[in-house]
């Protein structure tokens, strides 16, 4: 239940005296309008925190709560990167663009879009929101899919990243550009396959007679409202993960090198850590094998539980819920095939 | 949600990440490089979030609701990290993590260099996971005949006191603790979370994590004078 009422005196010595419209609205037919029950709120937020930081003084909320709002601060600004980018591609981008760039047949344009990938210099939070933009902008999904996995896993910071991360260990780079990248093309083309667009619920964004730049500012506000409150779920996930999954359970798994690889992956998956550092967490992680330590690094882009989030509140449930399984087996298959072949 | 509630939510976002970035708080919860990602994401949330007023106050002008296109219910979930940020501002992770979490000193393994400290400073301030990889992975060839400056704060293995710092890779989430051991003489009360500045010499004494089963080195403390806790606690 949020509580936020010294909020908006503390903005007010912090922010230019903003142009925030908190007056009730008049009165209508329906009941609470959102405005009202945010002014409400707020209100509660104001008597209620003396309570608030008592409930929250306890090791373990502390903990967690650091950790809830470290994941949120460290991915708002790279997701604002993603929603202005996929904003950009929505206003400004000529609906044809896309049709005369991409190769029409999937066959070529999923690679294609995969090592474009590259270009986009940011984490998943970001290539999600693009992959978006894509898709409504008339590239073929499959392609756009093959650019959201495999950007956050192959584009030059985390490739730095990663090399930093294992120094003297060159191969252990090789092989993630080429898991991730092989993974990618590989769903790219399932889903050219057997996807079905139907399966596809993207928000819909209203068309604006107001220009382009009304349209621009109108979606960046849709998209970063939308996934932002998924991306909210996400970290309270991870979070809890984080805090109240003891790291004793994992040492004896390491010892076995199937289960070392499934329990990295699944790893993975939970803490949804940003594809920009998860290299230097799984070079922390040296009870386990260099495969295993792939398979952390090619999984946690693909697919993680803030991800999941995200891209069920981008594309739909529907898709989510096929998608998620999906990447999970494609990224272990190709972490597990890469780790014999080359470390 | 309404518009114009949406651009509340949009400026309490935007805001509460300027704000973290204006009182140095932020970096309870990240890097210190994230402040040019913050600040800037900070301020294009207030843009978008004046637009968005200015848009619903004329929209309601021209007797029309400032429409709400049902948008995402989801959006109330971003008034959590407001909560987060503005109201409850926890501090950063400091004992009650390390005391679950194994010693990160594992990820240095690989490192082909150890420069020679320098013989004109003493003490030789160090990193705690510096002189923890100079330990373990080099015997202490780099650090013998010198005295060395550790920084951190005081957790408890058991009753043995330790010194520890988190090391940060991107944000507090992944936040993972170096721990080195005293020895020799230490004085008599030291809490959980002090932050101490400690004076001594390499110990070829070595211990193991009772969590990830790593190995702790040591340090023959020679002085722990109590400090105040540093701005940036992470590493």
């Amino acid at each position: 239940m949020p509580h936020n009422g010294t909020v908006s005196a503390e903005l007010a010595r912090t922010e230019p005296p903003a142009e925030t419209p908190v007056t009730p609205a008049p009165p209508k037919r329906r009941g609470l309008t959102s405005i009202e029950a945010l002014a409400l709120l707020l209100i509660f937020g104001l008597t209620a925190r003396p309570g608030l930081t008592e409930l929250f003084a306890a090791p373990v909320a502390q903990a967690w709560s650091a950790r809830f709002v470290a994941v949120c601060v460290q991915a708002f600004p790279f997701l604002v990167l993603g929603v202005v980018l996929s904003a950009a591609i929505s206003a400004f981008v000529p609906a044809g663009f896309f049709h005369k760039v991409v190769p029409k047949r999937s066959v070529l344009a999923v690679p294609v879009a995969g090592v474009a990938g590259a270009v986009l210099p940011a984490c998943e939070c970001a290539s999600v929101p693009v992959a978006g933009a894509l898709v409504r902008r008339g590239v073929a999904p499959a392609a756009a899919f093959t650019f959201m996995l495999a950007s956050p896993a192959i584009n030059p910071i985390v490739v730095v990243s990663t090399f930093v991360a294992f120094p003297g260990n060159p191969e252990m780079v090789a092989a993630r550009v080429a898991a991730s990248l092989a993974a990618a093309i590989s769903i790219g083309w399932l889903w050219a396959r057997l996807g079905k667009t139907e399966w596809l619920n993207l928000p819909k964004h209203h068309h604006h007679d107001d220009g382009k730049w009304a349209a621009f500012w109108s979606a960046i506000r849709h998209d970063f409202l939308h996934a932002g409150g998924y991306l909210v779920i996400g970290a309270a996930i991870a979070a809890s993960l984080n805090t109240l999954v003891p790291e004793t359970w994992l040492q004896p798994i390491a010892d076995n090198p199937v289960l070392g690889v499934l329990a990295l992956a699944v790893l993975a998956v939970l803490v949804s850590i940003c594809s920009e550092s998860d290299a230097f967490v799984a070079a922390s992680l040296t009870q386990f094998s260099p495969t295993a330590k792939l398979a952390f690094m090619v999984v946690g882009p693909f697919i993680d539980v803030k991800l999941a989030a995200m891209q069920a509140g981008t594309f739909g449930r529907r898709f989510a819920l096929r998608f998620a399984p999906t990447a999970f087996v494609a990224a272990v298959l190709a972490a597990v095939l890469m780790g014999a072949l080359l470390l | 949600m309404r518009r114009d509630a949406q651009a509340v939510i949009l400026l309490l976002v935007g805001g509460g990440m300027l704000r973290l970035a204006w009182t140095g708080d932020y970096l309870n919860y990240v890097k210190p490089y994230a402040f040019w990602l913050i600040v800037p994401a900070g301020a294009i949330l207030i843009a978008v979030a004046a637009i968005t007023g200015v848009n619903a106050w004329q929209a309601r002008k021209e007797a029309d609701d400032g429409h709400g296109h049902g948008e995402p219910k989801v959006a109330w979930l971003l008034l959590a990290p407001v909560v987060g940020m503005l109201l409850v501002a926890p501090d950063a992770l400091g004992s009650y993590e390390a005391e679950r979490t194994g010693t990160v000193v594992g990820a240095e393994e690989n490192r082909s260099s150890y420069p020679e400290l320098p013989d004109d400073v003493d003490p030789v301030p160090l990193t705690l996971l510096d002189y923890a990889s100079r330990a373990i992975f080099d015997e202490g060839q780099t650090l013998e005949d010198h005295r060395i400056q550790l920084r951190g704060f005081i957790l408890y293995e058991g009753d043995e006191p330790q010194l520890a710092r988190m090391v940060v890779s991107c944000c507090a989430a992944d936040a993972r603790p170096v721990k080195i051991g005293f020895d020799g003489e230490l004085p008599g009360s030291l809490e959980p979370d002090q932050w101490v500045e400690v004076v001594g010499e390499y110990s070829p004494r070595q211990g193991r994590d009772e969590i990830n089963g790593e190995l702790v080195p040591y340090i023959e403390v020679e002085s722990v004078t109590p400090i105040p806790t540093p701005e940036n606690e992470y590493q």
